[in-house]
């Protein structure tokens, strides 16, 4: 294990470190250069001292993508469970429809939104047939919260779906066993190993969640700018890279923040003896 | 006797899937003995103790503790404990926490647990381990801790599912050693399960043989060893030659045409019965004290012993012998009378005993058990 790699193997890994230096770091690099430089291409702070004007944009931003992963996590945490606990043809026909939605264009899925959503759309039309008035749900937070849920849910039902499908079936023989009963098989076997998966959904969710602005754009109409949206006029049309790198280079940091809080809460997991994979 | 049985199973029969696991068993087990269902796989012992345990309900009969009937009781208000097939300790937990475990559940005071914990650990020689990883523990490690793990909720009756299988045999010799001082040091039940029937013998007051979910027969291992009770016990326990035989009258049986002094009696004049005489039993002679006469077909070195197959009129017997043979060597052969056990006809008849496959003439292992292979 100590030896230095052969150069057979060190080959095999040079196109992954090529790819990486030239679409990972690069652009980094780049992102911090336009962030901290004007149209002249000299030093500048005035891109960062611009970002309190966003704030508010950063905070919904931050507060709808976490309002996505929890209701994704409410969704996805008991239907995986009862799929990892079905029988083998159930459970490969259920993850099969789970993922069937991802074969669909992302666009596409968010457009069929649209229609169902929108004032004269199918929800609303069903509603005034029957004499019921129509109801506001296109162009607001929900719609962009909806959205999120319907795009992502999937990236949250199958880590832990692949955690719990693992779980050796006598562990919950064992606190049976010890006199546990379903409550504590849950709490203190299921719960507790199943942690990972949890972690890698949230996190799989809540990134794209946060910095989303097709969903917004979409659904949310004008009342609801995310931080995505304001990224993306910053390119498109102001052109002001400078500032749309800024703010990338802040929701980046935002985001790192969040997940280390994150991690550092299911560090407090593996303290109590919890091994990591 | 009956005022000291823990455990009764009254008639129990379970199928999966249409198939018959058990079939009609009934068993009473004492409180604080070490009882050991033994049989190939398959033969219903895990499920006898899955039913015990309260993780499978049968489909009729009844399952009896002191005296009440649990069926339909959850696992997790029996007062039994299982040490499982592959130890299923908590990897989450630590060591000190995976023995607290059903402590906690029983919400004891941190002090209590704290006292019981070590208490444990030391019974399992584990000092010190308190907080370690589960996953940085060797298998044996494991194994104790899954034992201070079920003995910390001072079980009435503790089950062990194949709990060495999975050890190495240096290490499965000491554990051996180690849980039958654990069970005599502490005086409860132990219900263990083993395919090795050496582990069986070794270990337990009481071992139970089963085979096709029915069980061929309890005993003590010395008697399930000597006095075996069909054919696939004696085949199934050591290594056994099984010929055919006729009971001519009490104490004289005969086999392929001679007959031979015994200790057996009971069997009516001229019974056909099926004749057991173990490898170890069988004494290469001079000539002159000869009974039987054979040629050597195949020696082994087993270390303490050879393992010789001898051919006696187209049967191949087993001996076993510090003596060196040779292949193609004519021995003469001697069989105390004692060593001879008669055992009465069964569905297992013909189908154990013979050595054939240990020579090189592997088509008569077909045929020894359509010939009366014994003549």
């Amino acid at each position: 294990m100590n030896q230095k790699p052969s150069l057979g193997k060190r080959l095999l890994a040079a196109p992954h470190l090529v790819w990486s230096a030239l679409f990972i770091i690069a652009p980094l690099i780049m992102v911090v250069y336009y962030a901290f430089t004007d149209g002249n291409g000299s030093f500048t702070l005035s891109n960062i001292t611009a970002i309190p004007d966003y704030a508010d944009t950063f905070v919904l931003s931050i507060w709808l993508g976490l309002l996505a992963t929890v209701i994704s996590l409410i969704i996805a945490y008991p239907l995986a469970y009862f799929i990892s606990q079905s029988k083998l043809p159930v459970q490969q026909t259920m993850i099969m429809l789970v993922m069937l939605p991802m074969w669909m264009n992302f666009l596409l899925r968010t457009y069929s939104w649209m229609t169902i959503l929108e004032d004269n759309g199918i929800i609303n039309t069903i509603l005034t047939s029957v004499g019921l008035s129509s109801l506001r749900l296109i162009n607001t937070r929900g719609a962009v919260v909806l959205g999120m849920v319907y795009d992502f849910l999937p990236y949250m039902i199958l880590p832990i779906y692949s955690v719990m499908v693992k779980l050796d079936h006598s562990l919950i023989e064992a606190c049976q066993d010890l006199g546990g009963n379903k409550w504590d098989v849950f709490s203190k076997v299921i719960l507790p190993n199943s942690i990972s998966g949890i972690v890698s959904g949230i996190t799989m969710v809540f990134v794209p969640s946060v910095s989303t602005f097709y969903i917004s754009q979409k659904l949310g109409g004008t009342s609801t700018q995310l931080i995505g949206d304001v990224i993306e006029r910053q390119f498109m049309t102001a052109n002001n890279y400078h500032l749309g790198a800024a703010l990338s280079l802040v929701l980046m940091v935002l985001i790192l923040v969040c997940m280390a809080i994150m991690n550092h809460f299911s560090d407090g997991e593996i303290e109590t003896g919890r091994i990591s994979a | 006797m009956e005022n000291n049985v823990i455990i009764d199973l009254k008639d129990i029969s379970i199928s999966f899937d249409g198939e018959k696991i058990l079939d009609h068993l009934n068993l009473y087990i004492r409180d604080g003995e070490f009882i050991t269902f033994l049989g190939p796989s398959g033969c219903g012992k895990t499920t006898t103790l899955r039913i015990i345990g309260g993780f499978l309900e049968p489909d009729s009969g009844e399952v009896i503790f002191s005296g009440k009937k649990i069926n339909g009781v959850p696992p997790h208000k029996r007062q039994v404990n299982t040490i499982f097939q592959r130890y299923a300790l908590f990897p989450n937990l630590n060591v000190y926490e995976n023995i607290a475990f059903g402590l906690r559940l029983r919400k004891r005071s941190e002090k209590e647990i704290k006292a019981k914990v070590h208490e444990m650990l030391e019974l399992v020689n584990l000092k010190g381990f308190q907080r370690r990883n589960i996953a940085s523990l060797s298998g044996g490690q494991q194994q104790r801790v899954a034992i201070a793990r079920a003995l910390a909720v001072d079980p009435k009756v503790l089950l062990l599912d194949e709990p060495l299988g999975a050890l190495d045999l240096k290490l499965r010799k000491d554990m051996q050693r180690e849980l039958k001082n654990i069970q005599q040091r502490l005086g409860i039940t132990f219900i263990y399960v083993t395919h090795d029937q050496e582990e069986a013998l070794s270990m337990s007051d009481t071992v139970v043989v089963m085979d096709n979910g029915k069980i061929q027969q309890i005993g003590k291992p010395i008697d399930i060893y000597n006095e075996p009770k069909n054919a696939f016990v004696a085949d199934f326990i050591g290594e056994s030659n099984i010929v055919d035989g006729v009971m001519r009258k009490d104490f004289l049986v005969e086999i392929g045409g001679k007959s031979f002094a015994c200790l057996d009696k009971g069997f009516a004049p001229g019974e056909k019965v099926d004749v057991v005489v173990r490898p170890e039993d069988i004494d290469i002679v001079p000539l002159e004290k000869s009974m039987l006469t054979g040629t050597v077909t195949s020696v082994t070195f087993m270390g303490i012993f050879y393992e010789i197959i001898v051919d006696i009129d187209n049967f191949k017997w087993m001996i076993q012998t510090t003596d060196k043979q040779d292949v193609g060597d004519v021995i003469s052969l001697y069989i105390e009378p004692d060593a001879f056990h008669v055992m009465k006809k069964s569905e297992y008849s013909g189908q154990f005993g013979d050595y054939s496959s240990y020579s090189d003439e592997f088509e008569e292992m077909s045929d020894a058990a359509a010939d009366p292979a014994a003549e």
